[in-house]
């Protein structure tokens, strides 16, 4: 616990203030994770009796399996669609200037200020102009849309920070700039890579605003079929199954944090 | 001539994506200029009546009801943020660190649903807060938090928290610590420090941030629809009830359109009043 100064009575107060911020962000997931073990369907603080029944029914609930399938066949195809055309765009913006170059990145990178729901709205609209259903291709093209500025982002910070004097050294002896490509510069970007492909992916498993518009009863994913859930029932299955998203989530956070630094992919370390 | 293998392969996939996204936005804007087939998904000829009927009270209403939402989280979130950003970057400690940005950072990836149903239960008659609040005996009629502004204000903080600590933080991080020094060999106080050196230098920060929570708010939907329960009505509820409840697909497609035109012109709006600070700040 050490801010910049002393322990001076402002930094107490700065220590103190922090605290109580990380409470409000963090009191959710406690009120959840309380209301997960209530033993009654009923709400109630403190509850009267515990129990791991929402559990059993939350990973039983038929639409909340389908949806952690679908969900899972969608993430994987768009985290990992969108991993090859960012990777390829951010190699692409790093390297050579072409026409139409920033214009490409701004359209590229607009999704993270675009709603959700126009992009969704505008999905819709498109399948039903073609006539193309609402199939899992277009939930994985609205997915590669979205997820795709976090993939360029933490690549092209990487490539950034990737010493190009070792390309160099490599076509220097001969290397062939495919040679160079696949045996220097992509196993020298594989902490940003898996990093892009673990962020694309958190982020695509858990989109919903989107995906309610273009998602149909057979390919909603898990936080549609949540959506449903808690509109219908008041029950804490939907509270037990929070928790287990919680935990897993900030399991593989915590694992991102240890293997790559999360501070590094997030940019927010100091120089 | 300047060689540029593989520019093909690197490039074409993403004008793939940006095709699809290019598509996406213009069927919106062709949808937006077309009658509205009552009972039919179809769409009828060339109109501009989607765009009247957006001045209509309820529409205009909610259109302005959208805007202060937004500028009220962004600034709450803002205010927020700022101290966590602060000791995420200044902490020395590397646990603790590792502790602030986990904290901070997760509710980011756990999606608009779980993060909303928390909130329900934390906000909701029989909640968290109502049932604190009554065996402390403070209240003995539960508190209406649920479909009130300030419940649907306080979740979107939420949500919109850690993407700001991110910025923020990114800002904050890139400061030349030895301007602080500098004022603080002059004879500046911390809190003066703060104030005439830090605070300024971290605008940038704050201005990206700030103008990100906007859009995020803006692109909330779980949130107002399930704390909001039809009483706070915003773009994005309307949207998603004229597709989805009367199947007006041109109308929703014109108020999605006016959206976007505002989200750019506010964060446009945004950026052009925060310039003279912000080039302070590259100095």
């Amino acid at each position: 616990m050490s801010f910049p100064m002393r322990k001076s009575p402002l930094a107490l107060a700065g220590i103190l203030l922090v605290a109580v911020i990380l409470g409000f962000v963090m009191l959710p997931a406690i009120v959840v994770t309380i209301t997960a073990f209530n033993d009654k369907a009923i709400l109630a603080f403190p509850p009267q009796s515990y129990s791991w029944r929402w559990f059993a029914r939350a990973l039983s609930y038929d639409d909340f399996r389908k949806g952690f399938w679908n969900g899972l066949i969608v993430t994987a195809w768009a985290s990992t669609i969108a991993l090859i055309v960012g990777s390829g765009f951010a190699l692409a913006l790093h390297r050579y200037t072409f026409s139409l170059k920033s214009t490409l990145e701004a359209l590229l990178l607009s999704p993270l200020v675009i709603p959700h729901f126009t992009i969704g709205l505008g999905l819709l609209i498109l399948s039903a102009q073609l006539t193309v259903g609402r199939g899992f291709p277009l939930v994985v093209l609205a997915h590669v849309i979205l997820v795709l500025p976090f993939v360029l982002r933490s690549v092209f910070i990487s490539l950034q920070n990737l010493d190009g004097r070792l390309e160099l050294a490599a076509s220097s002896l001969g290397a062939t700039p495919r040679r160079v490509l696949f045996t220097v510069t992509l196993p020298l970007l594989v902490p940003g890579l898996v990093s892009g492909w673990l962020f694309a992916a958190i982020l695509s498993f858990n989109e919903f605003t989107a995906t309610l518009f273009v998602s149909n009863q057979t390919t909603q994913t898990l936080p549609v079929a949540m959506y449903n859930y808690v509109r219908e029932y008041a029950d804490p299955t939907l509270a037990a199954l929070s928790v287990i998203y919680i935990v897993v989530t900030a399991l593989l956070l915590t694992l991102a944090n240890l293997f790559f630094g999360l501070g590094k992919i997030l940019n927010v370390d100091a120089h | 001539m300047k060689q540029r293998p593989f520019l093909g392969w690197f490039v074409s996939p993403a004008v793939l994506v940006a095709l699809g996204l290019t598509a996406a936005m213009a069927a919106i804007l062709q949808y937006s200029v077309r009658a509205y087939v009552p009972g039919s998904l179809d769409v009828g000829g060339l109109t501009l009546e989607n765009f009247t009927a957006l001045l209509r009270p309820l529409y205009a209403w909610a259109f302005w009801g959208t805007i202060l939402l937004c500028l009220l989280t962004a600034t709450f979130t803002l205010i927020l943020a700022y101290p966590v950003a602060y000791a995420l970057v200044r902490v020395r400690s590397k646990a603790l660190k590792s502790f602030i940005l986990i904290a901070s950072v997760t509710p980011l990836f756990l999606g608009e649903v779980v993060r909303t149903y928390s909130w329900m239960i934390v906000l909701g008659n029989n909640g968290f807060i109502n049932s604190v609040l009554k065996s402390l005996g403070i209240i003995d009629r539960p508190l209406q938090m649920m479909f009130t502004t300030p419940g649907v204000v306080a979740a979107l903080v939420h949500v919109t928290m850690p993407i700001m600590v991110i910025m923020l933080a990114a800002g904050l991080s890139h400061i030349d610590r030895n301007y602080e020094k500098a004022a603080e060999s002059l004879g500046a106080g911390p809190i003066r420090r703060f104030m005439t050196v830090t605070l300024p230098l971290s605008m940038p920060g704050i201005v990206a941030g700030f103008s990100t929570a906007f859009a995020w708010t803006f692109s909330a939907f779980a949130t107002p629809q399930l704390i909001g329960g039809g009483k706070v009505n915003t773009v994005s509820t309307l949207v998603y009830q004229l597709g989805f409840a009367s199947f007006n697909f041109p109308f929703a497609a014109s108020l999605s359109l006016a959206g976007l035109v505002m989200t750019f012109a506010v964060i446009a709006l945004m950026k052009r009043a925060m310039r003279p600070v912000e080039r302070l700040g590259e100095q």
